[in-house]
């Protein structure tokens, strides 16, 4: 088990180094640096530029160095808890980012959660009760879950609230929790209002996960130690929870890998529609200003988070399914 | 007569039991694609939702002619006007389509535009008639619709935006736009994964084992953000045009990484066959051997698969469009148009701006159906 943990976690470091290249390109993408386009903006403005400022800058940043001497020190920075600094809020990045990951991970948490528990018994349904009206009538619902794009949801949603309750459902706690430090009664307003978010959020990767774990156990249910269970005289129920419903929950801790980006995805944009104070819309306006440290910073969390999160399910995975550790291919 | 015994007097044939009926022998002689087709007919629905598909394409060759107003008329007379409904009989009496003559007041409270309907004031509509002057496919002077608004009157079948545009005009052009971008975008995913698929697939080893560890990076991210990251570099002064082009270059960049999987695998397997070893053999160089002799032999499965993943990159340019960071005015495209309906309280006030929601959630769900139809129709010998 240790040494799998081990190169489980050795592998994870060039996947994250990748992203991180992938990242410092894109944040060196637009041209002109930072400096220049903040230079020009505080002209424009006829603001006076603090020069003393703006050559501390430059030198903190090593924006007069190489290319690649610049992505060194970004990415050493980094492993330091040093994550640049954010131009249009002019503070550190860590600063503005802080609560609001935390939220998105508790967004993201709870939207996997939820997805689990609406597509484990619909999946075990459809799957034993295949081709039925039941199967048919679901498997249409997940479909249409499937293919309505969450943001679109989150849009006529905010309407039906507004028209029916006239109530605003926007917004992750009550207006008098926002910029207060965590207490109880906070983590209690933000549970009332994350419903809503999850259940937007949750609707695609339910669906599909519903449809993976319905091929998945239909695989299973045919094989040969069902049927040999069968003519045994096991009751269905048994035979169900005993054997094929097992090697179905392994499924489920494996897509993870799956889920996480598409909810990270879909978390991104319904957090814009439905202002949540959570990455997203940060993530935006960082974008449309193109404060890139600050945009750069939040792709690396969220790629950090999806990495986390798969290595996470890897290692559940591997405490289940002992053919994994042992080095052998899982047969799906 | 009751014949209890027969012999037929006719010889007897040993073979007779291997010979085809004439409908066995066009199934088994049938080509793959007939096969497919044969296969894919079978699937109701999908050829229903093939069908709308097919239309809602034809229609963006019509865009003009459908579409009862230019994009870029404004009445302005009627901003935020509701959708008029269309009528057909006045007090009992049958007239033919026809839409109320409306007036204006502003409500003064809520500063709400309001546009009662007068009663007695029928407006009959006009059928293949000219209206608004257009330049069709761009090249010659036309004002022919199959629809108008009546003599002085107005027609806003989807109601008007804030700039008194009429919105069933606007999502008829951003049809264009829209279904357009996911063919492009496939096209060029289409080939990156084909190409980077097969050398991962024909040569394996390092080639292989790179390629896979970039896949699995770029599956590894959460697409959404990257793709806002991507479009956000895209420079302010560049022409719509090329904006366009931007935009699918970035959402195809994502995007190949599942047909590459797909071929990738597909390669491992047949290039062990005696088939490809023959050509090796003769001296075909890779590409030949890929392009002639490997790919055709799953090109369908690959084509159901790019089909499946054309809704994705809709709904990508939806999104980014949607956020502002995707296209941009004076392109128009549903997300562009949808980009309108960001602040809820517009839309609580003006609740027509979410209608450019219905054709999206429609061709993302037709193009699932029918995608998995073709997926299913891809291996007929199975």
């Amino acid at each position: 088990m240790l040494s799998y943990l081990i190169r489980r976690i050795l592998t994870m470091i060039p996947t994250l180094l990748i992203i991180s290249v992938l990242v410092f390109v894109i944040i060196q993408l637009p041209p002109g640096d930072y400096l220049e386009s903040h230079i020009a903006e505080l002209q424009s403005q006829g603001e006076a530029v603090d020069e003393q400022k703006i050559q501390f800058l430059r030198e903190q940043y090593g924006l007069d160095k190489p290319m690649i001497e610049q992505y060194w020190y970004w990415l050493t920075g980094m492993l330091q808890g040093d994550f640049g600094h954010s131009f249009e809020y002019d503070l550190p990045v860590t600063e503005v980012v802080g609560d609001r990951l935390f939220l998105t991970i508790i967004i993201s948490i709870a939207t996997i959660l939820f997805t689990w528990m609406i597509a484990f018994p619909i999946g075990i349904y459809s799957a034993t009760h295949q081709y039925s009206w039941g199967d048919y009538g679901l498997s249409t619902l997940g479909f249409l879950g499937l293919a309505t794009p969450n943001f679109l949801l989150a849009l006529v949603m905010l309407y039906l609230a507004n028209v029916y309750f006239g109530t605003s459902i926007g917004g992750l706690m009550d207006a008098q929790y926002i910029g207060q430090p965590w207490s109880m009664d906070k983590l209690l307003s933000i549970l009332e209002h994350l419903w809503i978010p999850v259940i937007v959020i949750g609707t695609s990767g339910t669906a599909g996960m519903i449809r993976r774990l319905r091929a998945n156990l239909l695989d299973e249910l045919q094989k040969q130690y069902v049927t040999t269970g069968r003519a045994k005289g096991l009751p269905p129920g048994k035979l169900l929870r005993k054997y094929p419903l097992r090697i179905a929950l392994n499924f489920f801790v494996a897509d993870v890998g799956n889920l996480l980006p598409t909810v990270i995805s879909g978390a991104e944009i319904v957090a814009v529609v439905m202002s949540l104070p959570t990455t997203g819309p940060i993530l935006l306006s960082a974008l449309q200003s193109q404060d890139m440290y600050l945009a750069g910073s939040f792709l690396m969390f969220l790629a950090m988070l999806t990495v986390f999160g798969v290595l996470v399910s890897d290692i559940a995975l591997a405490l289940l399914d002992p053919r994994i550790r042992l080095g052998g291919t899982a047969s799906k | 007569m009751n014949r209890a015994h027969f012999v037929s007097q006719e010889a007897f044939n040993p073979h007779s039991i291997e010979a085809l009926t004439p409908a066995q022998e066009k199934y088994y002689m049938a080509s793959q694609w007939k096969l497919m087709w044969w296969k894919l007919k079978r699937h109701r629905l999908a050829v229903i939702c093939g069908v709308i598909l097919a239309l809602n394409y034809a229609t963006i060759l019509f865009s003009e002619v459908i579409a009862p107003y230019d994009l870029h008329t404004r009445n302005t007379d009627y901003i935020y006007s509701p959708p008029q409904s269309v009528h057909l009989f006045h007090q009992g009496e049958f007239i033919g389509p026809f839409v109320y003559g409306r007036s204006y007041e502003l409500d003064l409270e809520i500063l709400k535009r309001n546009y009662p309907e007068n009663k007695n004031d029928v407006q009959p509509l006009r059928f293949f008639c000219a209206g608004d002057q257009y330049r069709f496919w761009g090249l010659f002077e036309a004002s022919f619709h199959l629809v108008c608004p009546p003599d002085n009157g107005t027609f806003f079948l989807l109601g008007t935006d804030r700039l008194g545009r009429d919105m069933f005009s606007r999502i008829t052009y951003g049809a264009r736009i829209s279904l357009t971008i996911g063919l492009v975008g496939i096209i060029i995913s289409f080939a990156l994964g084909i190409v980077i698929g097969g050398l991962a697939g024909y040569y394996g080893g390092w080639v292989d084992a790179s390629v896979q560890r970039m896949i699995e990076v770029i599956r590894s991210f959460p697409e959404l953000p990257l793709w806002m990251a991507l479009s956000a570099v895209l420079p302010v002064n560049w022409s719509p045009i090329l904006i366009f082009f931007g935009i699918t270059v970035i959402l195809a960049l994502l995007d190949w990484t599942g047909l590459a999987r797909a071929v990738r695998s597909k390669l491992l397997s047949l290039r062990e066959e005696d088939y490809c070893a023959a050509a090796e053999l003769m001296g075909a160089k890779p590409s030949r051997i890929i392009g002639r002799h490997l790919l055709p032999g799953f090109m369908s499965h690959l084509i159901a698969s790019a089909t499946l993943s054309v809704p994705a990159m809709i709904l990508g340019e939806t999104a980014l469009s949607f956020l502002g960071l995707g296209l941009r005015p004076p392109v128009t495209s549903w997300g562009v148009l949808l980009n309108e309906a960001q602040n809820i309280n517009v839309v609580a006030l003006y609740p027509w701006l979410l209608y450019p929601v219905v054709p999206v959630i429609l061709v993302i769900l037709t193009f699932n159906f029918f995608g998995d139809g073709l997926r299913d129709a891809a291996d007929p010998y199975k």
